[in-house]
């Protein structure tokens, strides 16, 4: 017999990978091998299974959605006891099982010992150890105070860990041009200098309930805190979409795909489509380029994308198609993802007959936008805590403004602990300039460049806050005219070095440098960063050039391959290019890439898309509900159940707003749904302080 | 602003005011019901666990609950809606000989009122309580008529079929004032509009005394509040719903009772032994770790069920646990049908054909003897009752 597919990364240009002690688990009676300490979903993926199971109301194929623990899509059976396969590990000998329709109670436990539920008082308690949280606790720290920072994960940094790129902003701010997963480790090392602040890591907030307490699940135990100022520094959450097929397993959010790849080194796909062109769509695209999965194609329903046009930029270089304009129509496959349709749509959003197309694929990425997460604010708020928040948690925005909101944060906490410090009004200002949404494209005028010598050749063309190239530069050559990092740099000099820094730590991969050699000026080297696997390229390889925007330009000659130490894991190109195509070569791909098929037939669904997913209610029952004169979502709730699964009505609240939206509501009429504890479904013995029943493992 | 006129204006879309505007409409009446809250069935209503007993001491109740019984059971064969109706019984376990004796001692009162309920051995217990905890179990009552309904399917469903029926129904609006001439109703003032009505019944649940206070009517009904979980589905394992009637040796606790609704979830709930009087309707820290312990002492397996959601909810108390269900004699055309004490959603469809039958008919649907434990005017520290 063949052995089974494994599905981990083997390479990857950016992140190590290690080969763990493997261990043996059981799936529906099969044996696998799984990486020690993965989680279920990883090992499944990791063995080539998407589908977990299927949902008791219609036998939907279950599979993973959020990977984050918020819904529970994931669910199985691990010896006997339903879990959510994304948040627990695989054990030895693990017996999983698929979860198909309800799944049946152990009834076979003894009673436990019981032990008392602790209750710790804190100065300040941080909800969230990503970037924001981590910095706020880092400016409490300085002070002395008594903080407590708590996160669900096994490492601090939250998405930080999942951002293989290089971060924008500014140098000094918040690590502009580091990679988001090294930001990480700097800004919880950072913490962990302070005496005066514990970090808990694998500890979710449960809830927050009117005796001010916050109930936490700590590696498995119940634990009660009672803070004096909490601040919530939860991140957010990826937006769902409702189309038909929205809800087959290989159908999930961009966050969920950068865990499973970055974080956990699988390959969940080999084709896919993405969905939304902000700029967590763009770089999961890329993300997903650099983990050597094929990208289709990527749809954004505006005329514009909404992220950063450099990362637009960067993934049209490497062949995948952005249509602007366009929407996803419908997923299809029997079991899991097969096909997506996509279609073009006019100015009201509605799709443009005969623009329908199909592409083949296995997974598709919605990125479609964040929401805060903020329940457990407006609970502490409710309660009278004084509590504030962070980050997305506050206000959804770059995790460089987070780096850099959290201090101010952090300051507000020890304000309301009677700390006299001052936050200085530059920090507002700098806050403000790294939220900045990108501001306009400026047409590059390349022609007025002095050529006097070598000289770099900036693509950045849109007012993003960013400056790294500006502080690399080792002859101090590079500008930004404007006061603000909002500005685009240019070349002062005229003396550049083509020491190629520049190159290397460009966020965007915006910046080439044409070298001053050949005299003749038949040809010339142009210095291009990369940092995709190199596969078969080689010095000596022919490559196809483009320009800014993935355009073919012709033919280049790898001349030199370079990983520096400065270069942090970028190589550093030298392509040999025709000289009247110095200032339009941007990049490079290994070899031309080949339009993706279409599907032959082409469908129009008619179907009914799935919007709460927990309890699988559709569209039409919604619609018909707010048809029949319901304005209240907690009467939604009663009649037709949505809301009131794992999740909590966090992933398919907004699109029932949408709907009503849709349906000519006006939305000042609609009761939003009430939020009560729990965040996320603990067993009854957790609370109770049983002692884990070791009969059990 | 139009003044419109209705037979009856029903205030609170409750557990009561619901069915008993579809009762009324059913009747011929033209209803109008006002609610503060956005839909039905949104105050108290919705925090009820959903279990539906004619298990009570008082032959009142027994026989309101009986008329309940026989609603909900034929509710879906007669309108066409599901309201998650699931006939598992209840069971009260006795673990020691006091708790024995008390529901041994009630039998007989059950019967008479057509109760069908026994005792019965610890073998029996076994078998309709999987994974109970056996030690010290001495047997305990069984009552298969019983069983457990969704609140919130019911709420919405009754405010559907009562439409359908005539009634109308005012949501997000609040009742200001009730006109009167002289000794009767005249009509209702809100803050959105005024309505003639020469009848109003107060079913507005928390709010009872204050709608009793705009004509001067000190309605003794005040709220304490208990607390509520549910877990996610599992595989159907628990036909009846449980009472534990021991005091709970946490000494925070009395009974606790749970059971398992249609959908697979297991509903639970205490009552303190020292009452939250108030009407903070917000969990809090203490719930989960008391309650958990309670259920686990009795069914261990249950260590491994996880808690999906918690709540609070009022439980409008008269002094001595039992409802008021009337005709204000001074003040013709008020009818209370308040201070439901907790019951008001097993006993609201009971109450609320009952009520409909004494505005209709001045008769009401239970003998009128044990109709008038109910009054308004009764003295309500007299009443003891044994099983509330």
């Amino acid at each position: 017999m063949p052995p089974p597919p494994d599905f981990h990364l083997r390479s990857h240009p950016i992140l190590s990978i290690e080969e763990g002690p493997s261990v043996s688990f059981t799936f529906n009676g099969e044996t696998y091998e799984a990486r020690e300490g993965e989680m279920i979903a990883t090992a499944l993926f990791a063995n080539g299974i998407r589908v977990f199971g299927h949902h008791a109301a219609d036998g939907a194929p279950q599979g993973i959605f959020c990977a984050n623990g918020q819904c529970s899509q994931c669910l199985v059976i691990a010896d006997g006891i339903p879990v959510k396969s994304c948040m627990v590990p695989v054990q030895p000998g693990m017996d999983v099982r698929s979860c198909e329709g309800i799944p049946e109670l152990k009834l076979t436990d003894g009673l436990p010992e019981f032990q008392e539920i602790e209750t710790l008082k804190v100065q300040a308690l941080i909800v969230g150890g990503g970037p924001s949280g981590l910095t706020a606790a880092a400016e409490l720290g300085k002070l002395g105070v008594d903080t407590l920072v708590i996160d669900d994960k096994h490492e601090l940094g939250g998405k930080l860990t999942l951002q293989t790129h290089n971060f924008f902003g500014s140098i000094e701010d918040c690590y502009a041009g580091v990679r988001g997963m090294d930001i990480a480790h700097i800004l919880a090392e950072d913490v962990n200098q302070h005496e005066s602040v514990k970090v808990w890591l694998n500890s979710t907030a449960v809830g927050i309930y009117c005796d001010k307490k916050v109930g936490l699940l700590r590696d498995g135990q119940y634990v009660l805190i009672e803070p004096e100022v909490i601040l919530i520094a939860a991140g957010a959450r990826e937006k769902g979409l409702a189309f038909p097929g929205c809800d087959l397993p290989g159908v999930y959010g961009a966050g969920a795909f950068q865990t499973l790849v970055n974080r956990d080194r699988v390959s969940p796909a080999e084709r896919l489509f993405v969905v939304g062109g902000g700029n967590v769509g763009l770089i999961a695209a890329y993300h997903a380029l650099q983990a050597g999965i094929e990208v289709v194609g990527l749809v954004e329903a505006l005329p514009e994308v909404g992220g950063y046009k450099v990362h637009a930029d960067k993934i049209k270089r490497l062949g995948v198609p952005i249509w602007t304009s366009h929407t996803v129509v419908q997923a299809e496959g029997s079991g899991s993802v097969q096909r997506i349709t996509v279609a073009a749509i006019n100015e009201q959003f509605n799709v443009i007959p005969g623009t329908q197309r199909s592409y083949e694929v296995d997974t598709i990425l919605i990125a479609v936008g964040l929401s805060p997460v903020n329940e457990l604010l407006v609970k502490a708020n409710e309660f009278g805590m004084k509590a504030l928040a962070a980050g997305d948690s506050q206000e959804i925005a770059e995790a460089s403004a987070a780096i850099f909101s959290g201090r101010i944060a952090g300051r507000k906490v020890a304000q309301l602990l009677g700390h006299n410090v001052d936050i200085p009004d530059e920090w507002y200002e700098t806050a403000d300039v790294l939220r900045a949404k990108p501001g306009k494209t400026v047409p590059l005028e390349q022609a007025d460049l002095v050529e006097s010598g070598s000289f770099p050749v900036f693509r950045c063309d849109q007012e993003i806050p960013c400056n790294p190239c500006t502080e690399i530069c080792p002859t101090k050559q590079i500008e930004i005219p404007d006061d603000s990092i909002l500005g685009l740099p240019e070349f002062v000099g005229d003396s550049c070095i083509a020491c190629g820094k520049c190159v290397l730590i460009c966020p965007g991969l915006a910046v080439t440098i044409v070298v001053k050699k050949d005299p003749e000026k038949k040809t010339v080297d142009v210095l291009l960063p990369w940092e995709l696997p190199l596969g078969d390229l080689a010095v000596g390889s022919t490559v196809e050039t483009v320009d800014a925007e993935g355009r073919a330009l012709g033919q280049g000659l790898i001349k030199k391959i370079k990983l520096g130490k400065y270069a942090d894991r970028r190589y550093l190109m030298t392509v040999q290019v025709p000289y009247d195509q110095r200032l339009l070569v941007a990049a490079f791909r290994p070899v031309p890439i080949s339009m993706p098929c279409e599907a032959e037939d082409q469908v129009t669904s008619d179907g009914d898309p799935i919007v709460c997913r927990c309890t699988r209610v559709g569209k039409s029952k919604i619609v018909g509900e707010i048809r029949a004169g319901v304005r209240d979502m907690n009467q939604l709730k009663a009649s037709i159940r949505t809301g009131m699964g794992a999740c909590g009505g966090n992933t398919c609240t907004e699109l029932i707003l949408r709907l009503f939206r849709e349906e000519g509501v006006d939305l000042s009429e609609v009761t939003q749904p009430t939020h009560r504890p729990l965040e996320t479904e603990v067993p009854l013995g957790v609370f109770a302080g049983a002692k884990p029943n070791k009969k059990a493992k | 602003m139009t003044k419109t006129s209705y037979d009856i204006v029903i205030i609170g879309a409750g557990s009561v005011g619901n069915p008993a505007a579809l009762f009324l409409a059913q009747r011929g009446l033209k209803v109008l019901v006002l609610d503060q809250h956005a839909g039905p069935g949104q105050g108290q209503n919705k925090a009820a666990i959903g279990g539906v007993r004619a298990t009570h001491s008082d032959p009142a109740k027994i026989s309101l609950a009986l008329n309940s019984l026989q609603h909900f059971t034929t509710f879906q064969d007669t309108y066409g809606y599901d309201i998650g109706w699931k006939k598992g019984g209840y069971c009260f376990p006795a673990y020691d000989d006091t708790i024995e004796q008390t529901l041994k001692s009630l039998l007989q009162t059950q019967h008479s009122y057509g109760l069908e309920i026994d005792y019965y051995d610890a073998d029996f217990i076994r078998q309709i309580v999987p994974g109970i905890n056996e030690e010290n179990l001495r047997g305990g009552t069984y009552s298969p008529g019983d069983g457990q309904v969704s609140p919130l399917m019911y709420a919405d469903a009754c405010w559907k079929v009562a439409q359908r029926e005539g009634a109308e129904y005012h949501f997000n609006e609040t009742v200001k004032a009730i006109s009167l001439d002289r000794d009767r109703v005249t009509g209702v003032v809100t803050d959105r509009g005024s309505y003639t009505t020469g009848m109003v019944i107060n079913a507005a649940g928390a709010a009872a005394r204050q709608i009793g206070l705009l004509t001067d009517l000190n309605i003794p009904v005040q709220p304490d509040s208990h607390e509520a979980g549910i877990s996610v589905p599992v595989k159907p394992f628990l036909d009846p719903l449980v009472v534990d009637l021991r005091p709970g040796a946490d000494g925070r606790t009395s009974n606790f009772y749970f059971g398992q609704n249609h959908e697979g979830q297991i509903i639970f709930c205490y009552t303190p032994r020292k009452l939250f009087v108030g009407e903070n309707i917000q969990s809090s820290s203490e719930f989960l770790p008391i309650i958990s312990r309670r259920l686990i002492d009795l069914i261990p397996a249950l260590q491994n069920l996880m808690v999906r959601r918690v709540w609070r909810g009022l439980y409008p108390m008269t002094p001595d646990g039992v409802m008021i269900v009337d005709e204000v004699q001074s003040l013709s055309g008020m009818y209370l049908a308040v201070g439901m004490c907790g019951q008001g959603f097993m006993l609201g469809p009971g109450v609320a054909e009952c009520l409909a039958n004494l505005v209709i008919e001045g008769e009401p649907t239970i003998d009128r003897d044990i109709f008038s434990d109910l009054s308004f005017s009764r003295d309500f520290s007299a009443h003891t009752e044994t099983l509330k």
